[in-house]
């Protein structure tokens, strides 16, 4: 067994997802012990907000403000301001006074605001500009004024006793706050999804359930199919054939096509993620059963095994020392398989809206169900799908690593 | 020798029909078990704003009579044979005026205008890979192996959404849902088929890519295994020809590949399905979806009855060609 493992993990390919999945594992494990926020606790108003560090306007305003006097800071403050779209029409406008094509440049912000504060002229008319044109470059130019300008804005509080605005306060283009002194500001790596959930929290949850998903199912699929390998295997004859018969009806009909009926029977209020690993697990020990078989099939004569036999050993007691440890390797390998074949399971059928019940946990495939529905893909909205598939992806590259590392090992006539 | 491959097709068949049989019962019960009353949730959406109970009441028992809901489960079940050996699957709950039939009808041929190419162009292509990875090793090998690992895990409907992002939202080359324009009406003109074909390109290539990698992966070493066999190396000795050995080697790898695209067109049905779903292709992965959205099982019902029987069909066909191919089958079958 230790000459096993040594030879397992010398095998760089083991190795590789061994490491992946264990990490992870720990990232599972440890995250919610650091950030213990619950995964479904709906924080954003609002859908998709990008991922980034959110600082509390009104925490910063009471903060102590400190006097910076940065050369850059207008500039910055106007390419942030100035969108795409304003640069175009800009550029339309300049050309239509006259200023030859060749010498605007709407990624160099500073000239093109020179170019337009010396051209710019609200009473010029441009032959074909409609009127709400107009009224867009009249408040293009307002905006790009007051950002301009160096007045400071003042924050103003409505006085509960008289009702009015009284100011209490003033911010100058020069102010700023330390983010360490601000009371709230919380970091979203990940964004929020389109209920206004923190993804990331929500992934590392997710990713949790699927994982309990497939070992569940995987456990099932394997025990199920290896009993059954093994009895037809071993015992042969009448028993055999009633298992070869099951197993050749599941064997072609599609087994989403059974997890599809499984679990629309099953209907939407039962469907926790535990019944959902067990209906994938009871539909998908087929292959594990039929590989079973055949391996036990070629044990069943050999020396070792009749000598058990005439020593009196029981059939449990044949099985579990003479035959078992034999096929183990392949078992594990298929174990491996299952669970992650279980996770994409779990995921396809979340995506035709037959997943677990959407109240209580979040799973891989749920949330990929919601990104879809919310149109993220459509939208641009890449943190709330992405991450997902990355974890999905991850997890089944670093089980399969495992097993082509296994699969090298234990059938020596692979190996490169 | 005819007679062996008759006896091998028969019990092919007697197989089939057998499976077919116990994937109809199992279609027609599972859905039924389904708790709720489908009648009730259409009568509620027809009778919205009737203020008159009996009017109601009226409604919900023409339903329940026309969809023989209210009779027992084994007469239900001779009737919906009796309906379905004439091609009737009833109506459909979700899209009441229309029969299951009709919505059935118009959109099998997406599906298997879509899957089976893809399924099939995939697998040639994997295959080819896989085998050249074999037998050219060294850097071909190094990079082609990793990428088709990784791709073959990914699920399908993960690289439908990696292409549609790609391919449809950023760089503009094809659209991104849809069998065809929206603003077309099905005909035979020239548009409506360039139309028809760019919104094929990108839940075609999505199942392909995602089908090229496990076949490689498991032509690859099919290959390895059988250029290690003994009778290449005997061969070699021998002094025959590479190129002649090599036909030989491919020929034994390919037969195990056959039986894994019989028994894996199950599953990669199943994956082209969610792949529909992604980009909201009119076949039937789109209309299971609206479906089980409209709670409507004998739509439900047919498509995954429609599915099964394809799934069958498909492998049925393979191992009767396989019986061809393999000369084993032959000889165990002339004993």
């Amino acid at each position: 067994m230790k000459h096993i493992l040594q030879q397992v993990f010398r095998s760089g390919k083991f190795v590789t997802g061994f490491s992946i999945f264990m990490a992870i594992i720990l990232i599972v494990v440890f995250y919610p012990m650091i950030i213990t926020d619950a995964p479904l606790s709906i924080i954003g108003q609002g859908t998709f907000f990008p991922p980034g560090i959110y600082v509390s306007v009104y925490d910063s305003l009471s903060s102590t403000t400190y006097i910076l006097n940065l050369d850059d800071a207008t500039t910055k403050r106007i390419t942030n301001k100035l969108n795409d779209e304003d640069r175009v029409s800009i550029k339309e406008w300049l050309v239509a006074a006259g200023i030859p094509e060749s010498e605007i440049d709407t990624t160099d912000t500073q000239k093109l605001l020179d170019q337009w504060f010396t051209n710019y002229d609200s009473q010029k008319n441009v032959p074909g500009m409609t009127n709400a044109k107009r009224n867009y470059y009249v408040r293009l130019n307002t905006a790009l004024k007051s950002l301009l300008s160096p007045e400071a804005a003042a924050v103003m509080q409505v006085n509960p006793l008289n009702n009015e605005l009284e100011q209490i306060g003033t911010i100058n283009q020069t102010d700023y706050v330390n983010v360490g002194e601000v009371a709230n500001i919380r970091i979203l790596p990940l964004g929020t999804d389109n209920f206004g959930r923190d993804v990331l929290t929500e992934l590392v949850s997710a990713t949790r359930v699927s994982l309990q998903i497939g070992f569940v199912a995987g456990i099932i699929a394997t025990l199920i199919g290896l009993t059954l390998g093994l009895l037809a295997g071993y015992i042969g004859g009448f028993v055999d054939d009633i298992i070869t018969f099951i197993t050749n009806l599941f064997i072609v009909i599609p087994p989403f096509v059974l997890l599809i009926l499984i679990s629309f029977s099953i209907g939407q209020e039962q469907r926790g993620a535990f019944t959902i690993a067990v209906v994938i697990g009871f539909t998908s020990w087929v292959w594990t059963a039929r590989a079973v078989r055949s391996q036990v099939i070629s044990l069943r004569n050999r020396d070792h095994v009749n000598l058990s036999k005439l020593s009196g050993h029981s059939i449990v007691h044949i099985i579990l020392n003479d035959i078992l440890p034999y096929i183990l390797s392949y078992v594990i390998m298929a174990f491996i398989l299952q669970i992650s074949s279980g996770i994409l399971a779990e995921a396809g059928l979340s995506i035709l809206g037959l997943g677990p019940r959407t109240t209580d946990v979040p799973t891989l495939g749920l949330m990929m169900n919601w990104a879809m529905i919310y149109q993220a893909h459509i939208l641009g909205n890449w943190w709330a799908y992405m991450p997902v598939l990355v974890t999905i992806a991850l997890i089944t590259f670093s089980m399969n690593l495992m097993n082509t590392g296994m699969d090298q090992i234990f059938n020596p006539a692979l190996r490169d | 020798m005819l007679k062996g491959y008759l006896k091998y097709f028969l019990n092919k068949l007697g197989w089939f029909a057998l499976t077919f049989v116990f994937a109809f019962l199992l279609n027609f019960i599972l859905p039924r078990l389904m708790p709720g009353d489908p009648v009730a949730a259409i009568v509620s959406r027809f009778a919205q704003g009737m203020s008159n109970t009996s009017g109601v009441q009226a409604i919900y028992e023409q339903y329940t009579e026309l969809f023989g809901t209210n009779k027992p489960m084994t007469e239900q079940f001779f009737i919906y044979l009796k309906n379905v050996a004439r091609g009737d699957f009833g109506f459909s709950f979700s899209q009441y005026p229309r029969t299951v039939a009709d919505v059935i009808k118009s959109s099998i041929w997406w599906t298997i205008a879509l899957q089976f190419p893809a399924i099939i162009v995939g697998w040639l292509i994997g295959n080819t890979l896989g085998a050249l990875a074999a037998y050219l090793k060294g850097g071909f090998d190094k990079v082609l192996m990793p990428i088709s690992l990784f791709v073959s895990n990914f699920p399908t409907f993960g690289m439908a959404v990696i292409f549609m992002v790609v391919f449809g939202v950023n760089l503009k080359w094809f659209p991104t849902s849809g069998g065809y324009g929206f603003d077309l009406i099905p005909n035979f003109s020239w548009n409506f088929i360039q139309s028809v074909i760019v919104h094929y390109q990108l839940p075609f290539w999505s199942i392909v890519v995602i089908a090229i990698g496990g076949q490689a992966i498991g032509m690859r070493s099919m290959s390895i295994y059988e250029l290690n066999a003994d009778y290449v190396k005997y061969s070699r000795f021998m002094g025959i020809k590479d190129r002649k050995i090599v036909g030989y080697v491919f020929r034994n790898a390919m037969l195990p590949q056959v039986t894994g695209l019989a028994l894996s067109i199950g599953t990669m049905v199943g994956g082209a399905l969610v792949a529909e779903i992604v980009f909201s292709y009119p076949g039937l992965g789109t209309t299971l979806l609206r479906a089980v959205l409209g709670q409507d099982y004998p739509l439900i019902s047919a498509v995954t009855l429609i599915i099964t029987v394809m799934a069958l069909f498909a492998n049925f066909i393979i191992e009767i060609l396989y019986g061809f191919i393999d000369p084993r089958i032959k000889a165990t079958q002339s004993d």
